[in-house]
């Protein structure tokens, strides 16, 4: 049997959805085939013990965003939120736990030196500034190096120009900063090891990099970019799950018209006279598509979907090259009993808390990382989403879901021999913070960057298909000639989060590719 | 894929790197004028120039090749390897024969070139000027090939000139002369194992000859025993240049600038921009630089490399030329006297729109040297064929025996 479409989307996470839907919502016909048995990639839930719902993968919403949750109607579809602007909890194993407020707005909890205070205000208010100035930037496709096109160098132009109006100081301190280490951006100005640890924390979450590693302000800058109903870098938390946003999604893919595929996994791309015509199902199923798009990370989607027959040796052997060693692990519990982070009221169980002592505790767990072993406390953010939306739980349940930070993919010994143990030592981690906790354990999930490259089929386990640094980001990624959503291979393109703005659920990329694919359709 | 080094680690310290014939070529060379070629030190000339010349020209010249780089490529995957790596169609060449080929980075910017040799269907060697073990195992990925690095493993010799098929049949190559042009085959030598291939950088008849380094120095006795009527003679690396000039054949990093040492990024050449697009085919599949390839000829090439015909007998070599007496539009990048077609010739890279004017007034700016006092000429030249010498023996089978 063969089948024929306008365009192909290969993967169901948020990207392969958003891009599906804007083809569809353009009138054309489109498939979108996922491997797995139901929709989502790493925005997904499931169930770990009968009533259980665990954000898989990623568990809060902070840059999704907003022009695709308008254009695709994701609140009509569904998407609502238990919790929105989320304050963070930095937690004190004494119990001085630091609260920054929403979008960075505030510090409370411990006494903090007034120095810290006012030091802190200026702060978060100049990386804000600095983030609005990369935020324009990021919505757009960025232009082709080297191609000398005027559209393409506007666009470069219009960044130059964009940090020339920061003003000179802001402009001079945005240059000084944005290809340095944050630990370094942070201990200058700042003394309260949590708060340094904290800040440091969203620029290597999910990544290969400590604190000290250097390019790590632009991670962060790239973070705060998102916003959330006004409020830069606010965590939200859907209603029903993480699963809800790419529900939502599917619903608005179904209403455009456009079709979804489950448990089709895709064997390569055809290319027939260096052009994409279609794709093949493991199962030998052939489906023609006028434009095939690719939400994988793009290193399988070159070497593995189109092999490196099709392309030229250098850009097969930078695609091979794309550093996205995954690092971040996730543990989800199921638990009898809320868990009770000493020190919190009851408001503040239910923010995003941090386990992150200082920015030295996080770099020796990042050496740790370096020679493939375990760290022995990793950072981790934590969230018990079932505080705030029950629907995941059953009665008197909840769930609580970390995300490790500085977890190896390939661990000395293997996994196999190391696995209960880590587990076992994660869970005492949030026993010291969170006394009983352990006692109420009733299934544990761990996903280790292995586990993660099996069940997403993301190289390396990586979150974000591709090291958000500067080498692998802007008309860099995922790579120089492969960066702009089209490839190499006409009707051949990309729409994950290896292609430009990058990682976390944004969508921007789905969005962008779509765009593009309509574009070069309109000019051939 | 499998990479095989093969480096002879301690050779690197050696002040004098010996091919396979060291003791040989060095008992020959009466000049002790020696020039290095990729690491190695060969003879620049045995005795005089002009006379190993002749002797290509006029009976036979052997000169030690050793040196060229020899990668072989085998596996299932080596016809997909290969013709993914080079422009022309490497599933047209049959076991057995040889191609003269070249090889693109993505931008189309020629790498390099050399003869491509099938030794079976899933077996291939690849001999050239430079380096190349680097770029092939990077343009090796996802593709079953085990690629090794033969250079110090073989010898080789190039065997030129009208009596070289009388002396190789002497030497007990027997069916020798049914070798056609770009065939090859085996031949055991009284015990060597010796692959002969009709192919050569001088434009005449000749053959070269491959052989495990150890039985080296054998061949070259062998060679010159039978060869004892037709005399034989070594010839150093000064006298190839000017052959291979006759031919108009060019030389990497002589006449254009490989890929891979061009720092700017305009600075490679298109096989186009070598008067080479004969080796290019678009209908064979992808290979690496064809998107570019295509661009590039949609667009034209910038510089083509032209063959000239200079007036006076003063080699031109590395003088500009211009147009008119007035307008920079080039370079000469090799440049000789002639002996045989007795004519002052050169290869020169020019502007495209002068090189493709009909009969452009070129004048290219020679000095002289005359009793180290400097005298500079402003010669008229004219764009010409590239084979300046061709004859018709370097094509016949059987070759004549002379």
């Amino acid at each position: 049997m063969s089948s024929s479409f306008d365009a192909v989307v290969i993967g169901a996470g948020h990207n392969g959805l958003v891009a599906g839907t804007y083809l569809a919502k353009a009138g054309r016909k489109v498939l979108v085939l996922e491997a797995c048995g139901s929709p989502g990639g790493a925005a997904a839930s499931e169930e770990i013990a009968p009533g259980y719902q665990v954000p898989t993968y990623a568990h809060l919403l902070f840059n999704l965003d907003p022009v695709v949750v308008r254009d695709l109607r994701l609140e009509r579809h569904g998407l609502r939120y238990a919790k929105g602007a989320m304050a963070t909890a930095a937690l004190d194993r004494d119990g001085r736990h630091l609260i920054i407020g929403e979008g960075l707005e505030g510090l409370g909890g411990r006494g903090i030196a007034a120095t810290d205070l006012s030091a802190w205000s200026d702060m978060s208010a100049r990386l804000r500034r600095f983030a609005v100035t990369l935020a324009a930037f990021l919505a757009k496709t960025p232009p082709r190096l080297g191609s000398g096109g005027w559209d393409e160098n506007r666009t470069l132009l219009e960044l130059g120009w964009k940090i020339r109006r920061l003003g000179r100081d802001d402009m001079r301190e945005f240059l000084r900063v944005v290809l340095s280490n944050v630990a370094d951006l942070v201990e200058d100005e700042l003394e309260d090891p949590l708060l340094q640890a904290a800040i440091a924390f969203d620029a290597v979450l999910g990544g290969w990099t400590g604190p000290r590693s250097p390019g790590t302000v632009l991670p962060l800058l790239y973070r705060l970019t998102g916003d959330s109903a006004g409020l830069p870098a606010a965590r939200r938390l859907p209603q029903g799950g993480v699963g809800a946003l790419t529900q939502a999604m599917a619903g608005a893919l179904r209403e455009a018209g456009g079709s979804l595929r489950c448990d089709a996994r895709v064997a390569r791309v055809r290319v027939e006279g260096d052009r994409a015509t279609g794709v093949v199902l493991e199962d030998g199923e052939t489906i023609a598509a006028g434009s095939v798009l690719s939400s994988i990370d793009p290193k399988r989607a070159f070497l593995e979907l189109i092999g490196p027959h099709h392309l030229d040796a250098e850009f097969a052997q930078r695609a091979n090259q794309i550093r996205m060693k995954g690092a971040t692990a996730k543990l989800n519990l199921a638990l009898s009993a809320p868990p009770l982070f000493s020190g919190l009221d009851t408001t503040q169980q239910a923010e995003r808390l941090l386990i992150a002592p200082s920015i030295d505790d996080m770099e020796v767990a990042f050496n740790a990382l370096k020679y493939g072993e375990l760290p022995q406390t990793p950072p981790m953010e934590i969230v018990v989403p079932s505080l705030a939306d029950p629907s995941i739980a059953p009665d008197g349940g909840h769930v609580l879901s970390a995300v490790v930070q500085y977890v190896p993919f390939a661990v000395k010994g293997g996994w196999d021999a190391v696995r209960e143990d880590f587990q076992t030592s994660l869970i005492a981690q949030l026993e010291a913070y969170a006394p009983g906790l352990k006692d109420s354990v009733v299934a544990a999930q761990l996903l280790t960057p292995a586990d993660i490259e099996e069940r997403l089929g993301t190289s390396g386990g990586h979150w974000h298909h591709g090291e958000l640094a500067a080498d692998q980001m802007l008309m860099l990624r995922p790579f120089q000639g492969a960066a702009q959503y089209a490839t190499p291979i006409d009707g051949f393109y990309l729409c994950g989060a290896g292609a430009h703005p990058g990682g976390d659920l944004m969508g921007t990329a789905g969005r962008n590719a779509a765009r593009r694919v309509l574009r070069r359709e309109g000019t051939t | 894929m499998i990479i095989r080094r093969n480096t002879v680690e301690a050779r690197h310290r050696e002040a004098v790197r010996p091919t396979p014939f060291h003791t040989r070529t060095s008992a020959a060379c009466l000049s002790n004028e020696w020039t290095t070629w990729a690491g190695y030190t060969v003879p620049n000339v045995y005795d005089d120039m002009t006379y190993e010349y002749f002797t290509v020209r006029n009976q036979v010249g052997v000169l030690d090749i050793s040196p060229l780089s020899k990668y072989r490529v085998r596996g299932p995957e080596a016809e997909a390897f290969m013709n993914r790596l080079l422009t022309r169609d490497a599933r047209k060449l049959s076991p057995g024969r040889v191609a003269y080929a070249l090889w693109c980075n993505d931008d189309g910017h020629v790498i390099d070139d050399g003869t491509v040799f099938r030794l079976g269907e899933e077996d291939f060697r690849l001999c050239c000027q430079e380096h190349q073990l680097g770029w092939l195992s990077r343009s090796a990925l996802g593709f079953d090939v085990e690629i090794e690095d033969e250079t110090a493993a073989l010898g080789a010799l190039a065997f030129q000139g009208p009596t070289s098929c009388a002396v190789l049949r002497r030497a007990g190559c027997e069916g020798i002369e049914t070798l056609r042009p770009f065939d090859t085959r085996d031949f055991d030598l009284q015990g060597i194992a010796v692959t002969v291939s009709r192919t050569g950088f001088t434009g005449d008849l000749g053959y070269e000859l491959w052989v495990a380094a150890a039985d080296a120095p054998v061949l070259w006795d062998r060679l010159f025993e039978a060869g004892a009527l037709h005399d034989p003679r070594p010839v150093g690396l000064a006298a190839l240049d000017l052959l291979r000039l006759e031919a108009g054949f060019i030389v990497t990093n002589t006449d254009y600038v490989s890929a891979e040492l061009a720092l700017r990024r305009n600075r490679g050449r298109t096989p186009f921009e070598l008067g080479l697009e004969r080796l290019v085919d678009f209908e064979k599949g992808h290979f690496t630089g064809r998107r570019a390839l295509l661009e590039a000829q949609r667009q034209g090439p910038r510089r083509l490399i032209v063959a000239l015909d200079i007036e006076h007998n003063k080699p031109a070599q590395d003088a500009l030329v211009y147009l008119g007496g007035k307008k920079q539009v080039g370079h000469i990048t090799t440049a000789a006297w002639s002996p045989t077609c007795k004519r002052n010739i050169a290869l020169a890279t020019l502007e495209a729109v002068t090189a493709r004017r009909p009969n452009p007034d070129l004048r290219v700016e020679i000095y002289v040297k005359k009793e180290l006092k400097w005298r500079r000429l402003m010669a008229r030249a004219k764009i010409v064929d590239r084979r300046f010498f061709d004859p018709e023996r370097r094509r016949t089978t059987p070759p004549a025996d002379y």
